[in-house]
């Protein structure tokens, strides 16, 4: 059945008929980035303002591929158990090279985590769920549809709109203009931004076809199947997903020289769909034929306005690191903004938003640019590399690790970044907390929901953890005057020792470790982390 | 012979190198860079033991 696209709801903004007051937040765009942003904003208590020229989520899946961190933000969001449920969960992935498996991996080997490696879920689904949320704060979230940003300016300390909607025209204020208005951004644009990168030549064909026969056949278990030189599209490659509702994504591999016009259409979509599944009835549901980009400005952050997600940098999506890249972009920016605006940082805290979130899309880039030249030969002597490698992988274990159809996603190391302080640890400062599973007073819970939105002090030790203000703090296998909870299966234990106390951020990276609670260290550490050194 | 891996988290950062490697050479100036990487990874290995096997490792890959 076919997804129902639902219009929002319009309604005349108050600054047609008056001037509104400076707003502390501006989000230019209604996609799952901007749409995440406002509520983890609203969870800080941060007020801010959604423009979306549109007044319907995306149409077509587009992104499907949400990674295991990704659900762990959106766990801290309120929307990651809704996920998880409509969504259809996957961990392995098949290569296959003509009809024999060449490779397969697991990308979740381990029990004890709330979520899997990934989900398959359409974006469609992902906004609507959003959205919903974000009408969980009403004081908070001022969702404006219809409401087309036409050109804005940086005044130093604040930014002005303006904005066209269907009943005429008018101007905003606001602190903060978060451009979350994806690859095409208008914001880039009219700010004349360079988006530097690679562009691939190779065209794409992306469907999305419902059928109630699984082309998985008989396996039981929705995975990641990708071929080269499938017998069904000779020389090219092609993937295959499953979403929920019974539909499929079919990514086909066209070469530099097809026409996009000619082949986005049913009469040549159709032969191509059935030479993969037979006979078996089929609807097609939607399509996309498109070439990729790698690419990235230079900085997110330009004074009042920032970047987040699609407008601050695009992938190829063998791999899913382009909405998942701009979730985790909007996680690491979310407390850092609410910091500022609250007074409890210096406006050059955001600059490590700029850095951190940098260096994150540039390992993204890195990856998915890999992984498109690997199944893009460029020249006869790239392909006859590719296929020699294919040819070893039967035999060699080595040549399977250089076929490359996409390192999926997996968030990246901040070890580097200045907010974090050095030191030594099972789970290492820089790196997103671990999640486990634990016993709290109602029964089977998960770490990972207890540590993410503040300032935390956790420890599986028997140190006591000082009371700090703005601090919170989670004991395991303890019995003290603050949250505590039994570790299961000892999975608490095992993943961060029993000697060590970790401080987490507000987006659950560990920033800084200690073998001892001594409060002072603790302190700096956390005022390090609010960039007190910078 | 199976041939284990070796490069370990470095395999996609070889490969991209390799490539590079090749940029803007036709195949006759490819296949004589092949050549050269061949005798000087061969050197660089250095045990005339290893480097047969591995010859004929290659050769069995052969599809012909």
């Amino acid at each position: 059945m076919a997804y129902d696209y639902a219009p929002f709801p319009y309604t005349p903004p108050p600054g047609l008929t008056q001037p509104e007051p400076r707003h502390r937040v501006v989000i230019v765009g209604a996609g799952p980035i901007g749409l995440a942003m406002a509520i983890d904003l609203a969870q800080q208590g941060i007020a801010s303002v959604v423009l979306d020229d549109n007044n319907v989520v995306s149409v077509g899946s587009r992104a499907i591929c949400w990674a295991k961190r990704t659900l762990e933000i959106f766990d801290r969001l309120g929307v990651g158990e809704r996920m998880l449920a409509k969504g259809v969960t996957w961990k392995v992935g098949r290569n296959f090279h003509h009809n024999e498996q060449v490779y397969a991996f697991d990308l979740l080997p381990e029990p004890g985590h709330k979520y899997p490696a990934f989900i398959n879920l359409q974006q469609y689904y992902v906004e609507q769920y959003l959205a919903e949320r974000a009408q969980d704060f009403p004081d908070l979230i001022d969702l404006r549809f219809l409401n087309k940003v036409t050109d804005h300016a940086d005044h130093g300390d604040h930014v002005t709109l303006d904005i066209t909607t269907p009943d005429g025209n008018y101007t905003l204020e606001a602190d903060y203009y978060l451009a979350c208005d994806g690859a095409g951004s208008a914001t880039r644009t009219r700010m004349d931004l360079p988006f530097k990168g690679q562009t691939f030549e190779e065209h794409f064909l992306i469907v999305d076809v419902e059928m109630e026969t699984s082309p998985f056949g008989n396996h039981d278990t929705p995975e990641r199947w990708f071929w080269f030189n499938p017998p069904f599209h000779n020389g090219q490659s092609a993937l295959l997903h499953k979403q929920p509702d019974n539909i499929y994504r079919i990514d086909l591999q066209l070469g530099p020289d097809t026409d996009p016009q000619i082949e986005a259409t049913e009469a040549k979509v159709i032969p191509r769909i059935k030479a993969i599944v037979g006979d078996t009835p089929f609807r097609l549901d939607w399509m996309s034929v498109y070439k990729f980009r790698c690419a990235k400005l230079d900085r997110f952050v330009h004074n009042r306005v920032i970047f987040v997600g699609d407008s601050a940098h695009v992938v190829s999506p063998f791999g899913a690191r382009g909405g998942n890249g701009g979730i985790q972009d909007l996680d690491n920016l979310g407390w850092k903004l609410a910091a500022v605006l609250q007074g409890k940082a210096a406006q050059s805290l955001l600059e490590t938003y700029n850095t951190e979130r940098v260096h994150g899309s540039a390992e993204n880039i890195l990856n998915s640019s890999r992984a498109t030249n690997f199944m893009t030969p460029k020249s006869p002597i790239e392909a006859l590399f590719r296929d020699q490698v294919l040819d070893l992988a039967a035999d060699h274990p080595f040549a399977r690790k250089l076929i490359n159809s996409g390192r999926l996603s997996q968030p990246c190391t901040l070890a580097e970044s200045p907010l974090q302080t050095p030191g030594d640890a099972p789970v290492p400062p820089g790196t997103p907390l671990l999640d486990a599973p634990i016993l709290d007073a109602q029964g089977p819970a998960w770490l990972l929901s207890k540590a993410q939105g503040s300032f935390t002090l956790l420890t599986a030790g028997p140190a006591y953890l000082p009371d700090i203000a703005g601090i919170a703090r989670i004991g395991i296998n303890q019995s003290n005057d603050y949250p505590c909870y039994r570790s299961e299966d000892g999975h608490v234990e095992t993943r961060y020792g029993t000697d060590k106390i970790y401080l987490l951020r507000p987006d659950g990276h560990v920033c800084a470790v200690f073998d001892t609670p001594d409060p002072t260290a603790i302190i700096a550490a956390r005022d390090r982390a609010l960039g007190a050194t910078l | 012979m199976i041939l284990d891996d070796k490069l370990g988290r470095d395999a996609d950062a070889f490969y991209n190198a390799l490539m590079d490697t090749h940029e803007g050479l036709d195949e006759t100036e490819s296949h004589a860079l092949n050549a050269r990487l061949v005798l000087i990874f061969a050197n660089e290995i250095g045990d005339l033991d290893r480097l047969k096997t591995l010859l004929t490792t290659a050769r069995q890959n052969t599809t012909s």
